[in-house]
């Protein structure tokens, strides 16, 4: 059974977010890039346990970036990834990044395509659920529970207010998040073995773009917090009463 | 030519974010100069033409049990047939569960442009602009949709509807059902309580309560104010509450009328997830905390001193004594 996980830089979860160029980029001077932490902390290693767990025979890594993406790929090796492919591209746009890797799923014939739950930085969590529709496959999303019984996986996902449990038979695209494996630490070992794992970097294919970032925004700066002293906590829930009028 | 609504239904009853839908839906057909229409698949309880006060003139229905649980498959044909069928031009989802897991695919196939977590109506002056939200609630992003069709899923508690006393016509829609392939097992919900989503107040403690034993202090308050509990990572890591109530960036991002945060130091990661509340307080014994800069209201006190006052104020000022 071959997996294959798709893996998305983005900036470390304390980087300060400005932006340039008129407001129409993101200002990466100076930002740490890490792999997209759903990416990574569950989609990534649950596929390693199925791998070690003997119900897996191969990981495979897909990215859509530029060669700037390479540190993240070799983390991601160094993790437990077998090999890794990179498509030579830099876009925002989901459906065309969900339509290069879809190509290159179509070709590995993979039984199983992992992603996170949704980058940090775009916030999309659409390139599970395109990556299905392009390959015509089912789609659990926000899957916090996976295991393999035969050739079908049981599939535990969130919904509104709890979590259901469905059984759908392979190959099928899932989007993972927390519960479905604890967050991982490289070894050296791990490491020193990803400098050799196979990264091949493919030219894109020619595909649409449906949408494109005009600009972007900050919100507006809080007015400041408004202290309430310890002895008079009545205050605080007349202000929230009367005044926030939340209460 | 129209707007289409994709209503949500849990148990039979149509979601809360789901009328914001249509509300927000509902503005941008008005704004271009086309109807409202949505479309709701299996059985609701729901009066359907109540709609019509949020502006949707009419409601298509596919009343079948089998579209009680979603498949994002067999969802997908339906809506896409719907849409074509009544020619629309925009489609809105709610950007929860259920939209996350439809509207890619429709996407998909119906090549059109999709904007998901959108927080703001359409900048329709030239092109089609939509605000959403990135980089987890620090930014905006104003996103073009270049394609004929477009497609927009609305953050939760993001716009707010008016209604009118118009009433929708509801019509049911000739369709096929074609098979889910994921079969749904077991279903486990938790009863009675507001799913954290659709809190409008949450209630949320972190390490500083010291442990589970002490939790009554989130969850007597939490009950008073008709509130959903929400925790900060660790203290679902460390089991004191359960995962489903870890906010922040690698947990749920809720954005409720009012988010009271006690023993929670504001970490950036925390306030990824609850930046978008409209007003914040935090009750830390720290007045470094980080937490303070991101809130509204603050107590720096002991919550183990003040909690037991606050929740007399709450009581008092509700008149249960
Ligand atoms: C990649 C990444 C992702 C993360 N994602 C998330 C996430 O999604 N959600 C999240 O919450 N965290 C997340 N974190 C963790 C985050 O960085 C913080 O460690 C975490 O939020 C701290 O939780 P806390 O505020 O409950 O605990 P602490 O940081 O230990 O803070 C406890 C607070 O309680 C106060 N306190 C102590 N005693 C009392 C008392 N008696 N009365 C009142 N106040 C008291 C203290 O002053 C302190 O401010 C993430 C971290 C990383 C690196």
């Amino acid at each position: 059974m071959k997996i294959l996980v798709c893996i998305s830089k983005t900036p470390d979860t304390t980087a300060k977010i400005a932006f340039a160029d008129n407001n129409t980029k993101f200002a990466a001077d100076g930002v740490q890039w890490i792999i997209n932490p759903y990416d990574e902390w569950y989609a990534l290693v649950r596929a390693i346990e199925l791998k070690e767990a003997d119900a897996a025979t191969a990981i495979h890594l897909v990215t859509v970036g530029l060669a700037d993406t390479d540190p993240i790929i070799r983390k991601a090796l160094a993790l437990g990834g077998d090999e890794a492919i990179r498509i030579n591209a830099d876009s925002h746009d989901s459906y065309y990044i969900a339509s290069q890797i879809a190509s290159i799923a179509k070709e590995g014939n993979y039984d199983l395509v992992f992603t996170g739950k949704e980058t940090i930085d775009y916030n999309g969590s659409s390139i599970g659920g395109m990556v299905a529709e392009l390959l015509d496959l089912p789609y659990v999303s926000l899957a916090t529970k996976f295991t393999l019984e035969g050739t079908n996986a049981i599939i535990i996902r969130e919904i509104e207010g709890g979590e259901e449990t469905c059984k759908v038979q392979l190959p099928v695209v899932v989007s993972c998040q927390k519960g479905m494996a604890e967050q991982r630490i490289p070894n050296m070992k791990g490491i020193m073995g990803a400098r050799s794992k196979p990264l091949k970097v493919v030219e894109p294919a020619a595909m649409d773009t449906f949408t494109s970032i005009a600009s972007f925004d900050l919100p507006p700066a809080k007015a400041g917090v408004k202290l309430v002293s310890a002895d008079n906590p009545e205050e605080l829930v007349r202000l929230l009463h009367e005044e926030a009028k939340v209460i | 030519m129209s707007v289409l609504i994709f209503l949500d239904q849990a148990d039979n009853n149509i979601k809360k974010s789901s009328f914001e839908a249509a509300g927000y839906g509902a503005a941008i057909a008005k704004q271009i100069g086309v109807a409202a229409e949505a479309i709701v698949l299996g059985t609701v309880n729901d009066d359907l033409t109540t709609l019509g006060q949020y502006g949707v003139t009419k409601v298509h229905t596919v009343k079948n049990d089998a579209l009680n649980n979603v498949d994002a498959q067999v969802f997908t044909k339906i809506i896409a047939d719907a849409a074509t069928a009544i020619g629309a031009t925009v489609i809105v989802f709610s950007n929860n569960f259920n939209g996350k897991a439809i509207a890619p695919r429709l996407s998909v196939r119906l090549k059109a442009g999709l904007v998901s977590g959108a927080v703001a109506l359409p900048d329709t002056t030239s092109g089609f602009i939509v605000k959403k939200n990135v980089f987890s609630g620090k930014a905006f992003a104003n996103v073009s949709i270049n394609t004929a069709i477009k497609i927009i899923s609305l953050n939760p508690n993001s716009f707010s509807v008016a209604t009118t006393s118009a009433m929708a016509e509801v019509i049911e829609f000739a369709t096929t059902i074609t098979d889910a392939k994921v079969k749904v097992t077991s279903t486990d919900k938790v009863v009675g309580e507001v799913p954290l989503s659709e809190a409008e107040i949450v209630v949320s403690g972190g390490r500083g309560l010291k442990g589970p034993e002490n939790w009554g202090l989130v969850t007597e308050l939490a009950k008073l104010l008709g509130a959903t509990t929400a925790c900060s990572r660790p203290v679902a890591d460390i089991g004191w509450r359960p995962h489903h109530e870890h906010v922040g960036q690698t947990g749920l991002a809720i954005a409720p009328n009012l988010y009271f945060a006690i023993g929670i130091s504001g970490a950036i990661q925390h306030l990824a997830g609850v930046n978008r509340s409209k007003t914040i307080v935090v009750i830390n014994k720290d007045s470094e905390a980080p937490f303070f800069k991101a809130a509204d209201y603050g107590i720096v006190g002991d919550a183990f001193e003040v909690m037991p006052k606050i929740i007399d104020a709450v009581k008092k000022m509700k008149g249960i004594s």
